[in-house]
């Protein structure tokens, strides 16, 4: 029976030993919401049956299907969390909502874990150069390492009884992991040193026991090798494993934002929760200074939410009722109750960091090649470490056999796999994960290397240079009318319309705090404007055409009016009675930083083109504003796709900036899709990378940062090709020929050791990579 | 020397044999209950075998503490997943088609395959 077998036939007999966190997976599907629950005390398998059909009793629950090994079940349907749990109770088992594992619970036990094997280590290198350290300073000050007397044989075989009792102690996880790797035909870095220290040991060992086998030149011991080699190996996994841990020091932040409580009101009582208890459509009271638990939406209350740390957006954002709430940010002002409507791991933070997780462990195609040389790279050390040996047998000086062994040694001890796989992950770990704490989510290590290489961006332009969301900016009256009068008119009249700007228009009178009356005799006017009656007056809004076949007087408002056009307003007149009151302009406002954003994707060399549906006149003002030479006007979304397409066919790597939902297309079509997010309600799996604020900053960020991973992983992999490549021919002696020179094995431990360390501090460096200035 | 000759050329053999022509059995996995261990180095079983067409659940259980073993990757089905230490992760597969897939570590010193016949 293998051992996974033992492990499952434990699970069975022992009611809830298995906990293992299963995923949950809730979303909607066509039988509605999907939760899964995890289940303790189901001892056996006709349990399976019980809690099946305890749960298909509860209305609203469409199927239930319980996975036994793993003591979850998957419920689809419309049923509360709450009712599932009680039907599981009352059926004599006991049930939570499945969170998986709480990410700060993962993180903690993993440091707690790593601080654990990380002490270890450094037990094991402690006894290792204990040893090690004497014997190599008695080397270096002249002692003889040599077996000559019978009295040295004695001291000898101490001391290669003391080295094996380190071998034991503070390498046997070498040997161990050498020889399961043997026996699964796949080979480790454990299976080089243990292998380059079992050589040089076991050579050692014949000099003491059999030194009359040997030529008496060739009578060298090497305890001094292995002893120093597991010290410095187990020196360097140690610091690797501290310098490993700041890498994810992104991730770990993220992970902090999460709060572990949630105050609750159920049964008119609020209540402290832990977050995992939290179930969908809980009300959650929040106060000013605490963090939003779950994702949800306000039902009573008002206050401003600091998303910063989500979004990289420093202002803080009005909520109040209906606004949606999400988990991580803080509540800075006000109380809010809110209703929710995303828990556990269907949480917007939740999915980034899961999003960000999975990035990491993902894989640029610059790493590919680095992955079919580690993939060959042990057997082939091996072979060349045999070679090596034979070559000084048949060719080299005396004493052949310990230069033999010398150099087949030193070839096993100085390559470095582990260096060379690091190269990449490491990098992109830390790259990855400086790019989320700038707001900034990337899909996976290819989006990251392509956006290095970006030379094309297309920019959409509602929504992403501009708001996307028209304003009223500019209100001409005429003389004798007041504007806020005339507002308020205007917004009666409009009131009724859904058309954007119509909206715009109401959207300004209510912030003025003016009601909108009401309004008779309403008449849509197809392609002119529209007309009604609001207390005995006409009122007629709309364009020129409009007015001139009701012959109102313009005057001067004409030219006023086309200087509007052609600053990409779009401007209506307003009249009463026949007397024109006012000029009300509407626009969607370019984001405040668009135009520096733009500015600074130029000053990199991208080419930067706007695409729009607009009319070309509002396209032009609009481009011409934000300093984009090149536009294309009227485009359908269907077309746009095309656009990026016939750049792609110039020449250029093009990424392509949208809303994620009309452009969707050409998102997938472009080498790099970029979706920009509103606030936190980003859909991070629709683009390559996302952007959790609306500010195109986040482009000229995403292609630094992207541009700094990628000359990283670079000087790691050619650090570690160059390392490999020189360090392995020279530990088999290539410069004994012609300098006399020949590396000892411990030099290569130390340099081994040392070698991948070098890869993970050097990926740290981004760390502290910052974005230019803006 | 010529017998010390002979005895490297054939095991430079042996090496290229046993680590890169020799074909190992594969575990079938037939119903979603298969452990992978994370342990020493390896995956136990390392070389499974799936059937075409239907999803299955694979839990791994990491009892390695090094870092290497911390996340499993399965490149052609674009899976990472980091494994926690001393847990059992369940690694959900989808309905595949015939062919081999690899899973293995960052640095790929922890290899297996999937088989799907």
């Amino acid at each position: 029976m293998s051992t996974a077998d033992t492990d499952l036939d434990k699970a069975c007999h022992q009611p809830g030993a298995d906990s293992m966190p299963a995923q949950q997976e809730s979303h909607q599907s066509d039988d509605g919401i999907h939760q899964e629950l995890l289940i303790d005390g189901a001892s056996c398998g006709s349990c399976v049956a019980k809690i099946e059909s305890a749960l298909k009793r509860v209305p609203g629950v469409a199927s239930a299907e319980m996975n036994f090994a793993q003591r979850s079940v998957s419920v689809f349907g419309g049923a509360d969390a709450s009712e599932l749990i009680k039907a599981i109770e009352d059926a004599g088992y006991s049930a939570k909502v499945s969170t998986a594992e709480s990410a700060d619970d993962a993180l903690a036990e993993k440091e707690a874990a790593d601080l654990t094997y990380y002490r270890r280590l450094m037990r094991e290198m402690t006894m290792a150069l204990l040893l090690g350290v004497p014997l190599m300073i008695y080397s270096i000050v002249g002692g003889e390492m040599t077996v000559t007397t019978n009295t040295e044989r004695v001291v000898w075989l101490l001391v290669g009884v003391l080295t094996l009792a380190v071998m034991v102690f503070s390498g046997k996880h070498f040997y161990i992991g050498a020889w399961q790797s043997l026996k699964n035909h796949s080979a480790n870095m454990d299976t080089l040193i243990a292998l380059g220290t079992g050589t040089a040991w076991l050579y050692s060992m014949v000099v003491v026991l059999v030194p009359y086998l040997l030529p008496e030149m060739a009578r060298h011991v090497y305890f001094e090798a292995t002893a120093m080699i597991i010290g410095l190996i187990n020196l360097g996994l140690a610091l690797e494993l501290k310098a490993r841990g700041r890498t994810s020091e992104a991730i770990k932040r993220l992970i902090g934002l999460q709060p572990k409580m949630a105050r609750v009101i159920r049964d008119d009582k609020e209540l402290d929760v832990a977050i995992d208890e939290v179930v969908l459509n809980d009300v959650v009271r929040v106060r000013p200074g605490e963090k939003i638990p779950v994702d949800g939406e306000v039902v009573e209350g008002h206050s401003a939410i600091d998303e910063s740390m989500l979004t990289g957006e420093p202002m803080p954002v009005e909520k109040s009722e209906g606004d949606e709430v999400v988990a991580g940010t803080i509540n800075k002002s006000g109380s809010v109750l809110f209703k929710a409507t995303r828990v556990g791991k269907d949480t917007a933070l939740a999915q980034i960091i899961n999003m960000v997780k999975r990035a990491q462990n993902s894989k640029p195609p610059i790493g590919r090649l680095a992955d079919v040389i580690s993939a060959y790279f042990v057997p082939v050390v091996m072979i060349t470490a045999v070679v090596s040996a034979l070559v000084w047998l048949n060719f080299g000086p005396e004493p052949t056999v310990a230069f033999a062994i010398v150099s087949a040694t030193t070839v096993l001890i100085i390559a470095c796999p582990c260096a060379l796989g690091l190269a990449t992950p490491m990098s992109v770990m830390v790259g990855i994960g400086k790019a989320a704490e700038a707001g900034v989510l990337i899909r996976n290590g290819e989006a990251l290397q392509t956006a290095s290489k970006i030379t094309a961006m297309v920019l959409d332009k509602t929504g992403t240079i501009t708001l996307g969301a028209p304003k009223v900016t500019d209100i001409l009256v005429a003389d004798g009318q007041d504007e806020n009068t005339v507002l308020q008119l205007a917004a009666t009249l409009e009131a009724g319309s859904e058309h954007p700007l119509a909206m715009a228009i109401v959207e300004s009178a209510k912030e003025r705090g003016l009601d909108a009356g009401k309004a008779s005799n309403f008449n849509a006017i197809t392609g002119h404007g529209v007309q009604a009656d609001v207390q005995g007056k006409t009122l007629l809004f709309g364009n020129e055409k409009l007015m001139q076949k009701h012959g109102v007087e313009l005057g001067g408002f004409v030219a006023k009016a086309q200087a509007l056009a052609a600053e990409a307003k779009t401007p209506m007149y307003f009249a009463v009675d026949n007397q024109l009151a006012t000029i009300i302009a509407v626009a969607d406002p370019i984001k405040d930083d668009s135009i520096a954003a733009i500015k600074r994707l130029q000053s990199n060399g991208i080419r930067v083109i706007m695409l729009t549906g607009d009319n070309r006149d509002t396209a032009k003002a609009v481009a011409d504003k934000v300093g984009v030479k090149e536009f294309f006007a009227e485009v359908q979304p269907d077309d746009k796709s095309k656009k990026v397409q016939a750049l792609q066919m110039e020449g250029e790597v093009v990424g392509m900036t949208g809303d994620g939902i009309n452009d969707a297309p050409a998102l997938a079509i472009a080498d790099v899709g970029f979706a920009i997010g509103t606030g936190t309600d980003v859909a991070i799996e629709s683009a390559d990378i996302t952007l959790m604020r609306g500010s195109l900053h986040g482009l000229a960020d995403a292609i630094a940062i992207s541009k700094a991973t990628l000359s990283n992983i670079k000087q790691n992999l050619f650090g570690a090709f160059i390392y490999n490549a020189a360090g392995v021919p020279l530990a088999a002696g290539v410069l004994y020929p012609f300098f006399g020179v020949l590396l000892s094995p411990v030099i290569a431990g130390a340099a081994m050791a040392f070698s991948s360390l070098t890869v993970v501090t050097n990926a740290n460096r981004l760390r502290l990579f910052k974005a230019k200035e803006h | 020397m010529l017998f010390v000759n002979l005895a490297g050329v054939a095991l430079i053999v042996l090496i290229v044999w046993w680590f890169w022509l020799y074909k190992p059995q594969e575990k079938v996995v037939s119903e979603n209950d298969t452990v992978v261990t994370v342990e020493s180095g390896t995956y136990t079983p390392s070389r499974l075998q799936v059937a075409a067409g239907r999803p299955i659940t694979l839990a791994f259980l990491r009892r390695d503490p090094s870092p290497c073993s911390e996340v499993l990757l399965i490149p052609g089905l674009e899976i990472s997943e980091t494994l926690p230490l001393n847990k059992r992760k369940s690694i959900k597969l989808p309905a595949l088609p015939a062919g081999e897939y690899e899973f293995h570590c960052q640095m790929q010193m922890y290899q297996g395959k999937i088989t799907v016949s």
